[in-house]
């Protein structure tokens, strides 16, 4: 029991090999003899397989590794086909959205098609993924708060690469796929808009995601931290209160005079989780959509204060000019 | 129960705790940093003492050459003793001859005259002979009518050319290509790895071209809450940051050195040394418009750029890696008859250096150390410069602002 006290694990639960429940005549069976890996024992249960893929599952693999080979090959080409140069450029490289002359048109292929291609692809794998996680919920008897989460997340994927892009009426407002080209197109994008700091879903979406890593350690170092005296066994600790959820709780009760309970900690942690990306892609949404300026629109609000002017009042050389001219 | 033992999980710990510590302590030793704006706002200049010494070592001013008095005059102009002097025929002799020698010395000092000069017939015209007679005309431009940016400094041959016939920092345009439409190597004039001249990032490698030789709009962020028509595009955006980080390791400085950064776009809380930035924009667009792209034809092919274009300007060319050209030395004034010729005699302008340092000036012997300059105080009488307060300077200097200090 002891061993359970460290912060990485120690044991590996051994049994016979765990082939699963039997599937419905409809299903594809599972794929892959299942085994033991030492290595994976390390941080989870160490047996391998099998897999459950169907006909979801393999048609979200083959066109998100389709995807994935266009953008790589793309990057490649860019390079005129050197291995080396892929290597050295890897950041650098990138996949990017048509130019916004096309607006919501089909753009030929070297000039954003290809783009498009890779983006459909990646979209529907990752649509066809979320289906098959709400059907294996389904089918395992369990709820589909993990399908949820993932809608979640891919509510902000959406609203990135294709709601946004839709209603400001032009694909090239999209995200390019490479390494710092997606980078740089969040910094470019809360320049645009007069810095995202000031959108309140933003701000709220940092406290989610700030949030689920405090709540996450928490959680997970009480756990830890009672696991010697069984907490581990969080499930039978929900419906039967033994000495470790006593402790758990009286110990974040004693700290900070509230504590959740063994069953209430996940719903704070997937409601943080959940929110991080809802409000995100809502505050991305509004991004030039309903707001063009962020900064003054804080300031307009009182959301934000305005700082004494410490330089000489310049102001805009351009709009002396401009009246100077006028005059 | 009993195993409380802490396994490896201790001692890495402690490890990462002090190596990451470390760290953080030897790379802030290194860098000072400058309060520029109102306390709390993050306007910091961050220089590096290290990277400050080599600008210094890099940035030592020419002694300037015996100057000319009054009774070491010739009495005849250079027009009447040589031929085909077209841009210096008016000055004295003696004069002639000291910038002659000044621009030998700045120019081409291992090459010597012979690099302009065929040294059979002085008078003839060379391409080198060509372009210099058109820079002379151009540092006059610079001098007289560009105040706007270089204020009470001024420029002279050797800000940008340092000893050498062709400037170090020089740009051409970058070509476009449009590869068929079935292939997948369009990169868009971006993605590009070990770019200078965007800091070596991945934004579009040729920020120049739209901005310092056309006039696209640079300007990209919304001007009200709401929108209002501003249809400026991500990718837009990109390319002004590409601009923004060419100024930003041209001038060694970070953003801050121009903006307050919690809105890029507002020119309430920008210190002035964005209106001195802006005007170098449009000097910068000026000369490359005006002076360096027509001297085109003039150039053999070795010396123009892939689309067969003349080198350029940017702010790299005068500015050489400091926030003002020289650290702000103004060797103008020992040269005015020759490269500002209408500020002669004339109270103020280029004949009277201003202490109007936004920034400690470095000396060259005593060490960099910039001093706390606290917002508001009375150094920022002398420490903000007066874009166009007290005189109106330059082709575009109709702006109306009181040089008042508020206090906070």
């Amino acid at each position: 029991m002891s061993e359970y006290q460290n912060i990485y694990t120690r044991v590996q639960v051994r049994g016979p090999v765990e082939a699963g429940v039997p599937l419905p005549p409809e299903d594809l069976p599972r794929l892959g003899k299942p085994g033991f890996s030492n290595l994976i024992g390390y941080i989870g249960n160490a047996q391998l397989g099998p897999i459950y893929l169907g006909y979801l599952g393999t048609l979200s693999l083959v066109l998100g590794l389709g995807g994935f080979q266009i953008i790589g090959w793309n990057m490649l080409a860019s390079v005129n086909w050197d291995l080396a140069q892929f290597v050295r450029q890897l950041f650098w490289l990138s996949l990017d959205p048509p130019p916004p002359s096309y607006g919501l048109g089909i753009p030929p292929l070297n000039d954003g098609g290809w783009y498009m291609i890779a983006g459909f692809m990646i979209t529907a794998s990752i649509l066809l993924w979320w289906v098959r996680t709400y059907r294996r919920a389904i089918q395992l008897g369990m709820g589909t708060h993990v399908a949820w989460a993932f809608a979640s997340a891919i509510w902000l994927f959406l609203v990135l690469g294709f709601f946004r892009p839709l209603l400001m009426g032009s694909w090239g407002e999209a995200v390019p796929f490479g390494i710092f080209s997606h980078l740089d197109w969040t910094a470019a994008f809360s320049i645009r808009y007069g810095n995202l700091f000031y959108n309140p879903f933003h701000a709220l979406s940092i406290v989610f995601l700030y949030g689920s890593a405090v709540l996450f350690a928490m959680h997970g170092a009480t756990i830890l931290a009672v696991s010697r005296v069984g907490g581990d066994r969080e499930i039978e600790q929900i419906t039967d209160r033994g000495t470790a959820s006593e402790r758990a709780g009286l110990f974040w009760r004693w700290t900070m005079g509230f504590n959740a309970t063994m069953e209430s900690i996940h719903r704070w942690a997937w409601w943080f989780a959940v929110l991080t990306t809802l409000t995100g892609g809502i505050g991305i949404l509004l991004t030039g959509t309903v707001v063009d300026n962020w900064y003054l629109w804080a300031v307009k609000h009182n959301f934000a204060p305005m700082y004494p002017a410490v330089w000489p009042a310049g102001g805009d050389p351009a709009a002396a000019l401009a009246t100077g001219a006028a005059q | 129960m009993k195993d409380f033992g802490y396994g490896f999980g201790r001692p890495i710990f402690v490890f990462l705790l002090v190596l990451s510590t470390g760290l953080l302590w030897y790379a802030a030793l290194d860098t000072e940093q400058v309060q520029r704006g109102y306390r709390g706002t993050a306007m910091q200049l961050v220089t590096n003492k290290n990277i400050q010494a080599d600008l210094i070592k890099a940035n030592v001013v020419p002694e300037a050459l015996e100057p000319i008095g009054e009774e070491d005059l010739v009495g005849e102009k250079a027009s009447e003793i040589y031929e085909n002097v077209q841009v210096l025929g008016d000055l004295d002799d003696a004069r002639f001859n000291r910038i002659m020698a000044a621009i030998t010395e700045w120019v081409s000092p291992e090459q010597g005259c012979a690099y302009c000069h065929n040294l059979e017939n002085m008078a003839e015209d060379n391409y080198q002979k060509v372009v210099s007679r058109r820079m002379f005309q151009m540092t006059q431009t610079i001098n007289e009518k560009w105040t706007s940016h270089v204020q009470n400094v001024g420029v002279t041959c050797y800000t940008c050319h340092r000893g050498n016939p062709v400037p170090e920092n020089i740009w051409f345009t970058v070509p476009t290509e449009r590869p068929h439409i079935l292939r997948m190597d369009n990169r868009g004039e971006q993605n590009v790895a070990g770019v200078e001249a965007n800091a070596y990032s991945d934004l579009p490698r040729d920020p120049f071209t739209p901005f310092l030789l056309q006039d696209k709009p640079i300007r990209v962020s919304g001007t009200e809450a709401l929108p209002h028509g501003n249809r400026s595009s991500i990718k837009q955006t990109e390319w002004t940051w590409a601009l923004m980080m060419h100024m930003s390791t041209s001038l060694g400085v970070n953003c801050t050195y121009c903006h307050n950064t919690r809105n890029f776009a507002n020119w309430e809380n920008a210190p002035p040394s964005r209106a001195v930035a802006w005007h170098g924009i449009r000097m910068t667009r000026n000369l490359n418009q005006e002076y360096l792209e027509p001297l085109q034809p003039v150039y053999p092919p070795k010396r123009l750029g892939t689309l067969n274009d003349a080198p350029k300007a940017n702010c790299a060319t005068c500015h050489n890696g400091v926030y003002k050209p020289l650290y702000g030395a103004n060797m103008v004034k020992d040269y005015l008859h020759s490269l500002a010729p209408s500020a002669v005699g004339k109270e103020g302008g280029l004949s009277t250096p201003v202490g109007q340092e936004i920034n400690p000036v470095p000396s060259q012997d005593a060490p960099y150390k910039p001093k706390f300059v606290p917002p508001g105080q009375a150094n920022l009488k002398g420490g903000a410069p007066k874009v166009a307060g007290e005189k109106a300077i330059g082709p575009k200097a109709a702006l109306t602002t009181e040089p008042i200090v508020k206090a906070n």
